[in-house]
């Protein structure tokens, strides 16, 4: 049985899922319940500043049957009297000693209101503090959350203030609404922060609605950009992740990075693990379907960890992270092609359509007889399902003329059907990086680099 | 045994019930959106499927519909009466590790939603200045109608009975296919500009050569004819099948149903016959027939229906007399049969054994063992094959300028509502192509 017990920054609970900070940690009630059914931390709903909320406050993005794939909110922070929040803090820590219990915070940009409300939050028994830089609506127009994720030396001058009144440990929580995540890392990292949390949600407008052509969801015939999360949001989140773990200034300073946005399965939280997450958090998934998912999140990671042979969640924070390089580093004579299993391919004839209309025309249709037909070359006058079974041709790679693109793998409905087939590579290995050193006129001359493909076989129709 | 008029209509009520927009949205999103797909290939009208799928699941009904009517006049019908096990739901690449999509339940959806609309195709082409008769508003001449008024052309069918859509009016148990779907469809070519001439019979009330001489083309789309005879004694009390049905659906509170009912045959009609008696109120239907269960020529999910109605089978039982009482029926007589060798059809012949004779007991007896050939191919000259229609690749006969479609032509293979549907398709096509070449009666300036 893997040992799911983390410890983030000193703070420790019996496993990595933390409930996110959001409408799930909005009362103690609710994380009693989400205690009870096996979360491992919560992070409280920020508390801070006086707000009033809407109504219609989330949208979602669906597609096709499946609901949600992600969510957009322009709630604000706890609309709670901060007193209430402080008492039930206080009545969690004390009911649940061996769970993370995290208080996000976000006040005015003053070093003195900012003091005030770290030592109130300390005075509760709270294991930890997060400062909200994130938030991308109603907040951030009046100075608070994005606006200071957004301006690394904000951030850094913020958390500073913090730093100085702090005594348990303090996780800054970043914005993906800038152009480079690895600066206001760095500005946590040098104003002195125990630990990174990533992403808060993305701007967004979740769609317009074609009856009354306003935005969805319409508070009162207006809407506006709001904050993304859920499913979708994940390979961005990865992605955020990854260059904080591979930032040099970022990963020397050894702080534990909490990774968040799109988590739903065991399977994502083990992805984020792999990309450097010491800790992870949870919302949307739970927005969805309520706090028993936790059940099989510990479940399905334990399973995965016996079955690989890890131990421990610190075994498997950023064991991919050596994995995460640049297109410059790429070989450039790796080779794969698609390969069809022609027993388990159903004849949908995706692949060949994707591969015929948008990618490299690199599929034919193959009857029966074994011969090269167009699609829909049957008579008008044939029928049923037996004609249509027995004549139906099947998709073939040519894989002389595959360029290994991987879109038709990708579309394959069925699973194992396609397979990418590492090839032998017909030429020595360089990078581009390396061709750019060593052949710099190949990169940057077209001519030149007409010459070096002819001399090392590279034939591109 | 009398029923309420909602008794019965409750009895025969369509079978399944609508898809919900819920359950519609769901299946359609289930469909993969093949690329040249199996199921366009298995459908004899090869309606674009995926499209008119993906249509529904992206909420665009006018379109979906637009899709189907576009292939297929008639899909209302076809969507409730398609054996879709053996063509489009048949050929799905679903079928093969779980459940095939349910393309006609979803057609119907589509078809149920442009109905309601009122979303149907509309003439957009320039009148052509030419005519044709149709003759026989079945699914056959409904298509081929719709098809030559969306080209252009002035329609005119002419139907025997007082209602249009053949069988599928008339033949068509109720459960499958509400009358009323049939009746709309007809409304649906009518609107079209095709005028419907109903209660006229070629031969008997108007000439075919007067036809001939006022109408550039002329189509057969006639069908067939009543159950041909069994040849045994008490023959006079069986009743026919096809009138049976035809009664469910007309007048179906008025249809006398036995207690202990023999249906003769074992096509899809037989089981429809069988069907409807079992609902009406019958305590006991038995099929009776001359092979077994593996020659039975009805589609296997109809038999599999049968048999979870409660309808019973007897094979191998050659029916030889009616037991009469009173000049009542009150029992069949049957001889025992063995298969022997391949017959033309290609199933074991069935001979009978002499002194094998028993009765099986029976207050109504229903014949449902195929249709007799109209005669109306003798009447115009026509060269047939044993009583079919012979016809070319364009569904002309060897009379020039007259064609034949539907269940009149085929001779070979099963004979289908959909099949007839594209036999009028590609007829209109056809006549679209040849007499445009000739030189136009009126003069079009």
């Amino acid at each position: 049985m893997a040992d799911l017990r983390t410890n983030f920054a000193g703070i420790k609970s019996p496993n990595p899922f933390w409930l996110a900070s959001a409408p799930p940690t909005n009362s103690g009630a609710q994380i009693h319940k989400a205690f009870e059914a096996g979360w491992g931390g919560a992070v409280w709903k920020t508390i801070g500043a006086p707000v009033l909320n809407v109504s219609n406050r989330y949208g979602a993005w669906h597609h096709g049957r499946q609901r949600m794939l992600a969510i957009n909110n322009v709630e604000l922070i706890s609309d709670r009297p901060l007193e209430v929040n402080l008492r039930e803090i206080v009545e969690i820590k004390r009911a649940w000693p061996d769970r993370a219990v995290i208080v996000s915070a976000m006040v005015e940009s003053k070093p003195e209101v900012w003091r005030d409300i770290i030592h109130r939050i300390e005075d509760t028994g709270a294991d930890g503090i997060e400062l909200n830089y994130g938030c991308p609506h109603g907040m951030s127009e009046r100075g608070m959350g994005a606006a200071v994720g957004q301006v690394p030396e904000y951030c850094e001058q913020i958390t500073r203030w913090v730093m100085e009144a702090a005594h348990i440990p303090v996780i800054v929580k970043l914005t993906p609404n800038v152009t480079n995540i690895v600066l206001p890392a760095r500005a946590a990292v040098a104003a002195g922060a125990n630990g990174l949390s990533l992403i808060n949600t993305i701007n967004s407008i979740v769609g317009v609605d074609l009856d009354t052509l306003e935005l969805t969801p319409s508070i009162g015939g207006k809407g506006g950009h709001g904050g993304y999360a859920g499913p979708a949001v994940k390979p961005i989140a990865l992605n955020m992740l990854a260059a904080l773990g591979t930032d040099e200034i970022v990963s020397k300073s050894g702080i534990p990075i909490s990774g968040m946005g799109g988590i739903a399965t065991w399977e994502d939280a083990a992805e984020f693990l792999l990309l450097g997450a010491s800790s992870l958090q949870v919302c949307t998934t739970v927005m969805h379907y309520g706090f028993r998912v936790i059940e099989d999140l510990c479940d399905g990671l334990s399973n995965w960890m016996d079955e690989k042979g890890f131990k421990t969640i610190a075994d498997l924070t950023g064991r991919s992270l050596n994995r995460v390089s640049e297109f410059k580093n790429f070989d450039l004579s790796f080779r794969a092609v698609a390969r069809i299993d022609a027993e388990r391919c159903i004849k949908c004839d995706l692949c060949y359509i994707a591969c015929n209309d948008t990618a490299h025309q690199c599929i034919d249709l193959v009857s029966p007889e074994g011969k090269v037909v167009e699609p829909s070359a049957y008579d008008v006058r044939a029928n049923g399902k037996r004609a249509a079974a027995e004549t139906r041709p099947r998709p073939v790679v040519r894989e002389e003329d595959c360029v290994g693109c991987r879109l038709c793998y990708n579309v394959c409905p069925v699973d194992q059907c396609i397979e990418m087939v590492e090839l032998p590579p017909r030429r020595g290995a360089v990078t581009w990086d390396e061709l750019s050193q060593m052949q710099t006129p190949v990169t940057e001359d077209w001519d030149a680099m007409e010459a070096y493909r002819e001399k090392v076989g590279i034939h591109i129709h | 045994m009398e029923l309420a008029v909602r008794d019965v209509r409750k009895a025969l009520a369509e079978q399944l019930p609508p898809l919900t927009p819920n359950a519609a949205a769901v299946e359609a999103d289930r469909c993969l959106y093949c690329y040249d797909a199996p199921c366009t290939h298995a459908c004899p009208t090869h309606i674009n499927i995926p499209q008119f799928i993906k249509k529904i699941a992206t909420r665009n009904l006018r379109g979906s519909a637009a899709t189907i009517f576009a292939s297929n006049l008639l899909g209302a019908t076809c969507a409730r009466v398609c054996p879709v096990e053996e063509l489009c739901e048949g050929a799905c690449v679903l079928g093969g590790d779980h459940k095939p999509i349910s393309i006609g339940r979803l057609q119907r959806f589509a078809m149920d939603s442009a109905r309601e609309h009122r979303n149907y195709p509309v003439v957009k082409a320039a009148p052509t200045g030419k005519s044709i008769a149709i003759i026989g508003s079945g699914p056959a001449g409904l298509s081929c109608a719709g098809t030559l008024a969306l080209l252009g052309h002035t329609v005119t069918i002419f139907e025997k009975y007082e209602m249009p859509g053949g069988l599928s009016t008339y033949g068509i148990i109720a459960l499958r296919e509400p009358m009323e779907v049939a009746l709309e469809e007809a409304r649906m070519i009518e609107g079209l500009g095709v005028k419907i001439k109903a209660g006229v019979e070629i031969g008997k009330d108007i000439s075919p050569a007067t036809l001939q001489k006022e109408f550039d083309a002329m189509v057969l789309g006639v069908g067939l004819a009543r159950t041909p005879g069994l040849g045994i004694a008490g023959e006079e009390v069986v009743v026919d099948g096809l009138e049976f049905i035809e009664a469910s659906k007309v007048a179906a509170a008025k249809l006398s149903v036995g207690r202990n009912v023999i249906v003769i045959g074992a096509g899809n009609t037989a089981v429809d016959c069988a069907t409807i008696a079992k609902r009406l109120g019958a305590e006991r239907v038995t099929m009776v027939y001359r092979r077994t269960d593996r020659e039975m020529s009805c589609y296997k999910h109809e038999y599999d229906f049968a048999r979870k109605e409660g309808i019973e089978f007897h094979f191998l039982s050659q029916p030889a007399r009616v037991v009469l009482e009173a000049g009542c029926p009150a029992g069949l007589e049957c001889l025992r049969v063995e298969l022997g060798a391949p017959d033309a059809s290609g199933r074991p012949s069935p001979t009978p054994v002499k002194g094998s004779e028993f009765v099986l007991a029976a207050d109504q007896i229903i014949k449902a063992v195929g249709q007799n050939k109209l005669t109306l191919a003798v009447l115009l000259g026509l060269k047939t094959t044993k009583g079919f229609i012979d016809v070319d690749a364009s569904f002309q006969t060897n009379v020039a300028g007259i064609y034949a479609i539907g269940d009149c032509i085929r001779s070979t293979g099963v004979a289908s509502t959909v099949m007839a549907v594209q036999d009028g398709k590609l007829a209109a096509a056809a006549i679209h192509q040849q007499i445009a070449k000739r030189p136009s009666p009126v003069e079009v300036k």
